[in-house]
């Protein structure tokens, strides 16, 4: 009469063909669970304006060199040029990390995108990316905070920034929890230790203790291999690429990629964290911003790094994962006076993960023409950002079109969801 | 109420550490001012909260199970026309997330509620032991949502009366037909049966809630029942069901289904019970409730629950010789348990459930679980994952399933975070002294005095034995 495994297996197994009722099982019970907790999403904001025009240089676009003089990416296949994606696209040779992901279809680009503000002001373009309203200053709290609360009980806790403070995107109504490295990160040692004396005379506490804290530290020494024996490659692999890789990149890009390792860390944990929001800041290059090598390619080179952390900490769970990097604007398609560019419009947006499916670019290229320029300045915007974010919750995270609608993004009835970006 | 408080025997722990024990080990954890409270009397405090009408609702406003078992219908429906009508169906996953965080979120959050804020966490810890007792889980979209009213229901109301009522409550309950397979049940002579085969969909006996009744709920396998009379007892039980969409007034509630049933004789465990419809199973589960076996085995699980792992025997010999003396009667059961003197033995040796630790530190700091999804994520984390019993025997109730290491590292890393947003400006020495009173001992004291943090102190009360411990 001892319960046997195969009858117990049943009574959660059995799907019934009932005299009064039928009903969804086991199987659909489980596959909630694994909807509720596997999913993830990254927002990265790029603050400062990035160029999108170096990020993902479009160097086979007549017009590209010559409105880019000196800070132009050389073509494909010349030493320090473009990663090739297409004919007319590339990544800076900077994204090494991100080509990778690119040539296994889990990275695209979306090379005009823009919010709906047309001011070029940071703080206001800002304003606009992360509270997601059509205007500056229309929302005190973030679009991706009010996903977490369309996700309803699952959003509840499930959100986490990387940075000092908690960014606009993710405040809100949802309580999120925010980590930066150096701060916080490390749980308050003198606990443990006060509970081993505490724990003396309790041989069950004392021994499950000592065990739970020793795998705890065995965990935590294997993070940090797995990150610093990846980190030599991913300069060689730059260096491979062509150019010299200067010292302060040297220092950052381990750090960088430590970074993403962490903020995987948080994801893959136990009822780890599904919604994150990054801050990566300093891309407002108004002078000498470089090309192959330089300033932005330093700055490039430490978003790529980051994202090579964070896919590589993922592992698995990578598959179930969109990474979206996004900033408040691109900049001048032109090169200004002192070898940098200045505030423009449309910028490339980055679209990443093992859950993303495979296509070339997103979104229209309306060229580098003089005619087609935003203003006879700057790259012309073809995708609203709402509308490419409207899309990774709708098929990622399965948000309803009503809630994107009136919530996630409030007045976007006449922006639709960009579907069909989701495996 | 009824009092019978054993004769000849003589407690001869003091007051203070009886309050402290009958807060923490028969109560949910003290809240403060609670062991003062209980000093003058510990056991008539505990008595006290006994009342023939159960143990508390949960919430007043709860949807029935027929109401539960209709919106679910109502689901399904709309997902098969759809489908019949060639359109895309809704995709089930999200409904049923959305069934799920519309009623069994509230449902839990409700109970935990009542955990952490009532004044009678004797009852709640009664009510708390039957429930896991008649495990129902969510293994299934339809029990996660009815987990809820079947407790309202089937169980809170008869926690103080006989089990008999109780038992067969639970076994009628939809929500527990469902889970144990018992309302597709046929006889495989039934009417219902022989039509079902000539259409071309053989139906048949399913044995899952008769032997669970025998095994879990009453006798138990030390009784040695045979395969033949879980059988039995399943043949007996062919008809217990639930009224369809289609059948008015009895959708969604128990209903005998007449043409079900297996005619005839049954022959369970030496006696044999006549063909009675309704009745032959009734008559079975009386027996069952009747049985010095169902008497010994429910003894053993309380005494295992509320005082050790290894309940000491006399104890379980009261326990049942209450149970028999007063045909089953809970309340006395209770009282018997609230007399004994091994009940309140100064040593604690229990280890905290997830849910008593969580709910206990609620209760210590004056706080309740906030957002539910928190409640729901440190749970998880800590093993008990809500809702989720791992089988109809329920979460385990020994102290080896639940001391684990990362079980333990998981509840010191909930206590600082918990202990950092609850603290506030108060004194952890007087949250410690509120919390275990007399059962507070030197060395803990002494850790939470020298805390650098009043947090720090906090999160020592909370992870110190005494208070892991009950």
């Amino acid at each position: 009469m001892t319960p046997s495994f195969t009858r117990r297996a049943l009574v959660g197994g059995a799907l019934g063909v009932g005299v009064t009722l039928e009903f969804a099982g086991s199987h659909a019970f489980a596959a909630v669970d694994r909807t509720l907790a596997r999913r993830k999403l990254v927002v990265i904001v790029c603050r400062g304006g990035l160029d999108g025009l170096s990020l993902s240089p479009p160097v086979g676009d007549p017009a590209y060199a010559a409105l880019r003089g000196p800070i132009a990416i050389p073509g494909f296949g010349q030493g320090g040029g473009a990663l090739k994606l297409d004919e007319t696209f590339g990544l800076h040779p900077s994204m090494v990390q991100t080509y990778a992901l690119a040539q296994k279809g889990q990275a695209r680009i979306v090379p005009a995108v823009a919010t709906p503000d047309r001011e070029r002001s940071h703080f206001e373009a800002q304003d606009v990316l992360e509270s997601g309203v059509n205007k500056v200053y229309g929302s005190a709290s973030g679009w991706l905070n009010r996903a977490l609360q369309a996700m309803g009980p699952a959003g509840k806790g499930a959100g986490i920034s990387v940075g000092p403070t908690a960014p606009l995107i993710l405040r809100g109504a949802v309580e999120t929890a925010s980590w930066s490295p150096g701060g916080g990160a490390e749980p308050d040692r003198r606990l443990p230790s006060i509970l081993q004396d505490l724990y003396a005379h309790d041989p069950q506490l004392s021994a499950a203790l000592a065990t739970g804290l020793s795998t705890e530290a065995m965990a935590k020494t294997a993070q940090a291999q797995a990150v610093t024996a990846a980190a030599p490659a991913t300069e060689d692999q730059t260096m491979a690429g062509g150019p010299t890789v200067a010292p302060v990149l040297r220092q950052g890009l381990p750090q960088s990629r430590r970074l993403g390792a962490t903020l995987a860390a948080f994801m893959t944990e136990a009822n780890g964290k599904q919604v994150a929001a990054v801050s990566i800041d300093n891309f407002d290059s108004h002078a000498n911003q470089g090309a192959s090598q330089g300033q932005l390619a330093t700055r490039l080179a430490y978003l790529d790094a980051f994202i090579g952390g964070l896919a590589d900490g993922l592992g698995p769970e990578w598959n179930d994962t969109i990474v979206v990097s996004v900033t408040e604007f691109g900049r001048t398609a032109r090169v200004n006076g002192t070898n940098g560019t200045d505030h423009g419009t449309a910028s490339t947006a980055l679209l990443m993960g093992g859950a993303i499916r495979r296509g070339g670019i997103v979104g229209d290229w309306p060229s580098l023409q003089q005619a087609k320029l935003f203003e006879n300045r700057d790259t012309a915007p073809t995708v609203d950002m709402r509308a490419l974010f409207k899309g990774v919750l709708a098929d990622h995270l399965s948000l309803s079109r009503a809630a994107l609608d009136g919530v996630v993004f409030p007045d976007s009835a006449g922006v639709a969801p960009l579907r069909g970006l989701v495996a | 109420m009824r009092s019978r408080p054993l004769k000849g025997e003589n407690l001869a722990y003091d007051k203070d550490l009886m309050a402290a024990i009958a807060t923490t080990r028969l109560g949910l954890g003290a809240r403060a001012g609670e062991i003062v409270a209980a000093r003058s009397d510990p056991q008539g405090w505990l008595t006290d909260q006994i009342r023939p009408q159960g143990a508390d609702t949960i919430d007043p406003q709860m949807a029935s199970s027929a109401d539960r078992l209709a919106q679910y219908r109502e689901f399904q429906t709309t997902r098969r026309t759809a489908r019949a009508a060639g359109e895309p169906a809704p995709d089930p996953v999200k409904m049923a997330i959305q069934l799920i965080r519309r009623d069994a979120g509230p449902d839990f959050a409700g109970r935990l509620n009542l955990a952490a804020g009532t004044d009678a966490s004797f009852r709640e810890r009664w009510a708390l032991f039957w429930a896991n007792h008649f495990t129902v889980s969510a293994t299934k979209v339809v029990t996660a949502t009815l987990i809820g009213p079947f407790e309202q229901e089937a169980i809170r109301p008869h926690v103080f009366g006989r089990f008999e009522d109780l038992l067969v409550a639970s076994s009628s309950h939809p929500a527990m037909l469902l889970y144990l397979d018992q309302a597709r049940s046929f006889g495989p002579d039934s009417k219902a049966a022989r039509y079902l085969e000539n259409n071309g969909k053989p139906a048949g006996l399913n044995e899952n809630l008769a032997r669970e009744i025998m095994e879990l709920h009453t006798v138990g396998v030390q009784s040695n029942y045979s395969q033949a009379d879980v059988t039995e007892f399943a043949r007996a039980m062919t008809g217990w069901s639930i009224g369809g969409l289609n059948e008015g007034d009895r959708s969604g509630k128990f209903y005998f289904r007449e043409n079900a049933h297996e005619p005839g004789a049954r022959d369970i465990m030496g006696k044999r019970y006549p063909e009675a419809g309704y009745d032959q199973a009734r008559w079975v589960i009386r027996d069952l409730a009747a049985s010095s076996f169902t008497a010994n085995h429910l003894a053993t699980k309380i005494a295992r629950h509320f005082v050790a792992d290894d309940p000491p025997p006399a104890l379980v010999a009261r326990l049942k010789a209450a149970y028999l003396d007063s045909h089953g009667d809970l309340a006395v059961v209770a009282q018997t348990l609230i007399r004994s003197p091994e009940t309140w033995t100064p040593q604690a040796t229990k280890f905290k459930s997830p849910y008593e630790f969580l709910v206990s530190s609620w209760r210590g700091a004056g706080t309740g679980p906030g957002e539910i999804q928190d409640a729901v994520r440190a749970m998880t984390a800590m093993g008990q994952k809500p809702l989720s019993a791992p089988s109809p025997k329920g979460w385990p109730d020994e102290s080896a399933a639940w001391l684990d290491p990362d079980g333990l590292v998981k509840r010191m890393a909930w206590s600082e975070t918990f202990s950092a947003q609850a603290v506030a400006d108060r004194d952890p020495g007087q949250l410690a002294d509120a919390a275990l009173g007399a059962r507070l001992g030197p060395l803990a004291a002494k850790a939470i005095g020298r805390a650098e943090t009043r947090a720090e102190g906090l999160s020592i009360l909370l992870m110190s034995p005494e208070f892991q411990r009950r």
